[in-house]
């Protein structure tokens, strides 16, 4: 395997801008990868290769130019999630509904990307508008995890995890909103950021729930996250629901961690995330980590968080009411998909359930009619109302647990990852998959996944989820990298290149 | 073509039933920009040039309140006498409709930024009605549809619709009114009284162009019938965008003939929308539906909730300017006039041209007798509005002055103004062209006086003999030969002295 | 509480135009049955005392200047449409409101 593509984010960085290697021959080592094994593991929906050399040819003439690199992830390349909007790039957020479609205009996050030299590769696979756990409700076929190709990637950035261990790309982005960022980093072995709701701008960010939904970096490292969490978050004005405050200091707090000193670190076990439904090794794994926090100087305590075991029944009526209104938009009427349009006897309102009934899946339109119910009149107090309260109540004891302590940690996932197919036909047990991501999301706090181990029955990654009060995200960058210089050093080695070379 | 409706006579109507009003005004605000978006507001540009991503509905695409929008809804609601809400929220109102791009409206539902007010309407005869105001809200207007083929042009029988979302997303204030009652046989007439005093409000206020015939100004009224003595209302119908003052009046009056002759039959009245057509003066049932519209309202994720500080609302407070009705009464103290005499100068449309030539210097006594007396005439004889006229203010304050300076009489102020009216120019430039000048060479006049002493020797003899009032016949004579272009009083006073008076 | 029949799935089908199938409403009355009845349990804990968070973050008053932003030309509007006349998007016959 070619080091290029072994190489972290900031180490590609270093190398770039000292001029060791040009951009161009970095992005062109990841192009050929990803010509390599994407047929087998299928993380990308579309590779820009023209646009992604033109970017790194960009970044080299800058340098040669005696220009400094205009961020510190000049010229190293990236993932998109294809919920994201691009001018003059596809962009399908894994439906057919938006098969071809090139948006006019880039999405807050893309142009801060494009503006900081970052390469875009391509975008990556994804559960239809991000609805999922296994990236298997993509209209373009599932991926497909590099640990084991008959397993689910996660989701519903699945995409965006497979393309990191799979070493296609040292950096990608990806959309949590109820863990579609964590849940994936967890079952392949890499980091996933879901930072504090409002730090990331969600304009252009194709929405599924909008109260919900936040952007966030995904590396093999936590020090390469939070380089791209900084690239990417602070305020833009184009969201209103922005956070108009100078970004969390995330890229101090992991090299801070890096020094493996925790001491004085009060750390919160999420009592409730535990027991019945978790797998063993997911939880003798989580166990060990705890273990470690513990030896690198932070105290630990037990916390208990009641209202997070109604998390999931909250987030399965919100989402979908506010998914329920957003993709009201795909109508064949001004974009995307039309069904029907060459027949004369059909009217609008016929074209636009055709479209919509061909146009989306299964699990699309399973949500879209539960968000339906839960708003209508007669049942909007039962549900989306109640929904909102237990939103308070988990935010409650949110307050109360970091009165006591600096982060809460818990599993990211109560398993590794499944078969392909496994679920499918079950959505309650793939919500399952949620379950202990989804507090921060009700809440909107800072939340990450940090690779912890494998789990010993299957030799799969497991995840350890540490979370932060809003606006403290620097907080869980530092445990976080402190666990992960302990963790390789306790296994030998970065987890990540415990991955199998993917059989082609 | 549709049955044409069974009418019941007016008077019947009224005697029968409580007529009960609902009036729903949707006000396009004049901002530069849209309501969630920087794209400009201006009327009549090619289709889909002035749109975005956010109103346009693009995927991603979000929304960023303009703040010049919500000041003009707090002042809204504060010139209708409204509490302004402490804290509200917008609201998604989800309905499928092509010309709406995101099937949802950005509006606010159980939280609106201004409720509970009332406006004072005050009707031709000076009876004051007072229309109380449940809310007004803001909210995003749609983008228009034009409809193609078919027979008739529109939407029914159309072959397909073409769509152009410059107007959506244009800022619209929602004005609902309470259910108005005891209005009886004056309810069409309360209702165009009310449009109206809507109308010169928002204007005075400055916030749009209040233009019914560009739609900036739409107008629904929901109208239903309760038997004499009844309490519970009857049910309503909802008869849709009635583009002028007029129409609502007709409107109104159509509805409550209609719904009292299916009543009368004992019928019952279709809970609907009804479309008003301008050219026979009734209304026609819309598309039923079957059942009622669910609209899944819910806090709208995307923007942050509105919650102005009483300083901010004070400060707008003390931005409204004088407002129509408090106008009308410091010009009736200013001008000392009845309550009937400012009626009438409401009702000819004159109060504003009178303000105006007060403000150019005449005085409102003066600037009164003109616009009432022989402007009002010259209107009538010409069939048209007084605002119509072709002079303004600042030349009947012009024709004054001449008349006060000495240098017109009021017979010749007549003949500048009637030159202004005829083109001539200004009233100077009349006085210049017409050779109207006051002839006050007092040896000329003195010329003048004698010729026609002498021309009338017993009456000559009757002034000196004491008998002053004999002078009126010689003044005449002077007038008369000078043309009109001689001071009458000066004349006088001349004949007398001449007579050794 | 929820027992969703198939009617009531072809009604929501209908406000959310969806053009399911026959085997859809057996598939989703039975679907959405489950994830009801089990979602249902927010109301154990939803007391009539506790406030309904609709925002995450609690901002208020964020507003825009009133000042225009460029948007896009025509050409660019419409390069998505599926089909397009005399600078509009042509969609198919409205059923009227009206």
């Amino acid at each position: 395997m070619n080091d290029l593509i072994r190489s972290t984010a900031a180490e590609l960085a270093a190398q770039i801008h000292a001029g060791e290697v040009s951009a161009v021959e970095v992005t062109q080592a990841h192009l050929d990868r990803i010509a390599q094994v994407d047929t087998a593991v299928h993380a990308f929906l579309h590779v820009d290769t023209e646009g992604a050399l033109a970017a790194a040819r960009k970044v080299d003439a800058d340098r040669v130019a005696g220009q400094q690199p205009a961020s510190a992830l000049a010229g190293v390349p990236l993932a998109l999630k294809d919920v994201l909007t691009t001018e003059g790039v596809p962009t399908t957020c894994g439906s057919k509904m938006l098969e071809g479609w090139i948006p006019p205009y880039d999405a807050t996050v893309t142009r801060r990307l494009r503006e900081a030299g970052v390469v875009i590769l391509g975008k990556t696979n994804m559960d239809e508008f991000a609805m999922g756990s296994s990236t298997e409700n993509s209209a373009y076929g599932p991926t497909h995890n590099p640990w084991d190709l008959d397993r689910i990637p996660g989701g519903s950035g699945g995409g965006s995890s497979a393309a990191l261990a799979a070493f296609e790309s040292p950096l990608s982005i990806g959309t949590d909103t109820g863990g579609s960022i964590r849940q994936p980093g967890s079952v392949t072995g890499t980091v996933g950021v879901k930072p504090t709701y409002g730090t990331v701008s969600r304009y252009g960010l194709v929405a599924f729930s909008s109260s919900l939904d936040q952007a966030g970096p995904c590396a093999r490292t936590v020090l390469d996250a939070a380089l791209l969490h900084e690239v990417i978050g602070g305020h833009d004005p184009l969201d209103s629901t922005s956070i108009d405050r100078p970004l969390p200091p995330v890229v101090a707090a992991a090299r801070q961690g890096a020094d493996g000193d925790l001491s004085g670190v009060r750390i919160g076990v999420v009592r409730e995330f535990a027991g019945e439904g978790y797998q063993a090794g997911v939880l003798a794994s989580f166990t060990a980590a705890v273990d470690q926090l513990r030896a690198l100087g932070a105290e630990i305590v037990e916390v208990s968080c009641p209202s997070f075991t109604y998390a999931l029944s909250a987030y399965y009526l919100i989402a979908p009411s506010e998914a329920s209104s957003n993709l009201a938009r795909f109508d064949a009427m001004r974009y995307g998909l039309r069904v029907g349009g060459d027949d004369p006897s059909l009217s609008a309102e016929d074209v636009m359930s055709l479209t919509r009934e061909a146009g989306f899946g299964a699990e699309v339109k399973r949500r879209i009619m539960i968000g339906t119910y839960a708003l209508s009149s007669g049942y909007y107090d039962a549900y989306y109302g109640s929904a909102q309260k237990v939103r308070t109540l988990i935010t409650r004891d949110f307050d109360a647990a970091f009165e006591q302590v600096d982060v809460l940690v818990s599993p990211t996932t109560p398993t590794t990852a499944f078969k392909i197919g496994e679920r499918v036909d079950d959505p309650m047990a793939m919500y399952l998959s949620d379950l202990c991501t989804i507090p921060s999301n009700l809440a909107g706090n800072a939340s990450l996944s940090v690779p912890s181990g494998l789990a010993e029955e299957d030799g799969l990654p497991v995840g350890l989820q540490i979370m932060a009060p809003a606006m403290e995200d620097h907080r869980m960058y530092r445990v976080a990298a402190a666990y992960e210089v302990a963790r390789d050093a306790a296994q030998g080695g970065p987890l990540i290149h415990r991955v199998p070379e993917v059989s082609v | 073509m549709t049955r044409v409706a069974d009418l019941m006579d007016y008077a019947e109507v009224v005697e029968r039933f409580d007529p009960v009003l609902g009036l729903e005004v949707h006000v396009e605000l004049s901002t530069n920009t849209k309501m969630f978006c920087g794209c400009p507001t201006t009327f009549g540009a090619e289709p889909n040039t002035q749109v975005c991503p956010t109103c346009l509905g693009l995927p991603g695409a979000l929304p960023a309140v303009n703040g010049k929008a919500v000041e003009s809804a707090i002042r809204i609601g504060l010139a209708l006498n409204c509490e302004i809400a402490a804290w509200c929220r917008f609201a998604r109102k989800n309905y499928f409709y092509p010309d709406q791009p995101k099937n949802f409206q950005t509006s606010q539902y159980d939280e609106p930024i201004a409720f509970n007010g009332y406006l004072d309407v005050v009707l031709e005869d000076g009876e004051v009605f007072r229309v109380d105001i449940e809310r007004a809200h803001m909210e995003e207007d749609t983008g228009k549809s034009l409809h193609v083929g078919g027979a008739t042009g529109r939407i029914h029988g159309a072959d397909y619709s073409l769509l152009d979302y410059n107007r959506a997303g244009v800022p619209l204030i929602e004005i609902v009114t309470k259910p108005l009652e005891g209005a009886g046989e004056r309810a069409p007439e309360v209702a165009k009284a009310y449009v109206s005093a809507l109308r010169d409000l928002l204007r005075a206020l400055d916030v749009s162009d209040v233009r019914m015939d560009q739609g900036s100004l739409r107008c629904d009224a929901n109208v239903s019938l309760k038997p004499k003595g009844q309490a519970e209302f009857g049910t309503r119908t909802e008869t849709k965008n009635v583009n002028s003052l007029r129409s609502v009046e007709r409107a109104v009056r159509f509805e409550m003939c209609r719904q009292g002759a299916v009543l009368a039959e004992g019928g019952r009245i279709v809970q609907e929308t009804r479309h008003f057509d301008e050219s026979s003066g009734s209304t026609s049932a819309g598309r039923t539906k079957e059942t009622a519209e669910d609209y899944r309202y819910f806090p709208e994720p995307d923007l942050a909730p509105v919650a102005p500080s009483t300083e901010w609302v004070e400060e707008l407070r003390a931005t409204l300017p004088e407002l129509p009705w408090e106008r009308l009464k410091r010009i009736q103290g200013d001008w000392q006039l009845t309550d009937a005499e400012l009626r009438d100068l409401v009702n000819a449309g004159a109060v504003d041209l009178i303000a105006a030539t007060v403000d150019a210097g005449s005085s409102p006594a003066e600037a009164r007798r003109w616009w009432v007396a022989y402007l009002t005439q010259q209107a009538n004889t010409r069939g048209i509005e007084l605002v119509e006229l072709s002079i303004t203010p600042v030349q009947v304050a012009r024709v004054i002055e001449l008349v006060n300076g000495g240098s017109l009489t009021n017979t010749m102020a007549k003949d500048v103004v009637d030159g202004v009216l005829a083109g001539e120019g200004s009233p100077d430039e009349v006085v210049e062209g017409r050779g109207l000048k006051v002839v006050s060479d007092d040896s000329a006049l003195e010329a003048a006086v004698d010729e026609a002493l002498a021309a009338q020797p017993d009456v000559a003899e009757k002034i000196r003999s004491g008998k002053v009032q004999a002078a009126g016949a010689i003044v005449g004579a002077v007038m008369k030969a000078t043309k009109g272009q001689a001071d009458a009083k000066k004349v006088r006073d001349l004949v007398i002295a001449r007579c050794g008076g | 509480m929820p027992s969703i029949s198939r009617d009531e799935v072809a009604h929501l089908a209908r406000l959310a135009r969806l053009a399911v199938t026959e085997d859809e409403l057996d598939l989703f009355a039975g679907q959405l049955d489950v994830i009801l009845q089990a979602v249902a349990r927010v109301g154990e804990l939803a007391t009539s005392d506790v406030p309904p968070t609709s925002h995450a973050v609690p901002l208020t008053n964020v507003f825009r200047e009133d000042v225009l932003r460029p948007g896009l030309r025509q050409q660019q509007a419409l390069a998505g449409a599926p089909a397009a006349e005399a600078g509009r998007f042509r969609v198919p016959r409205i059923l009227g409101e009206e």
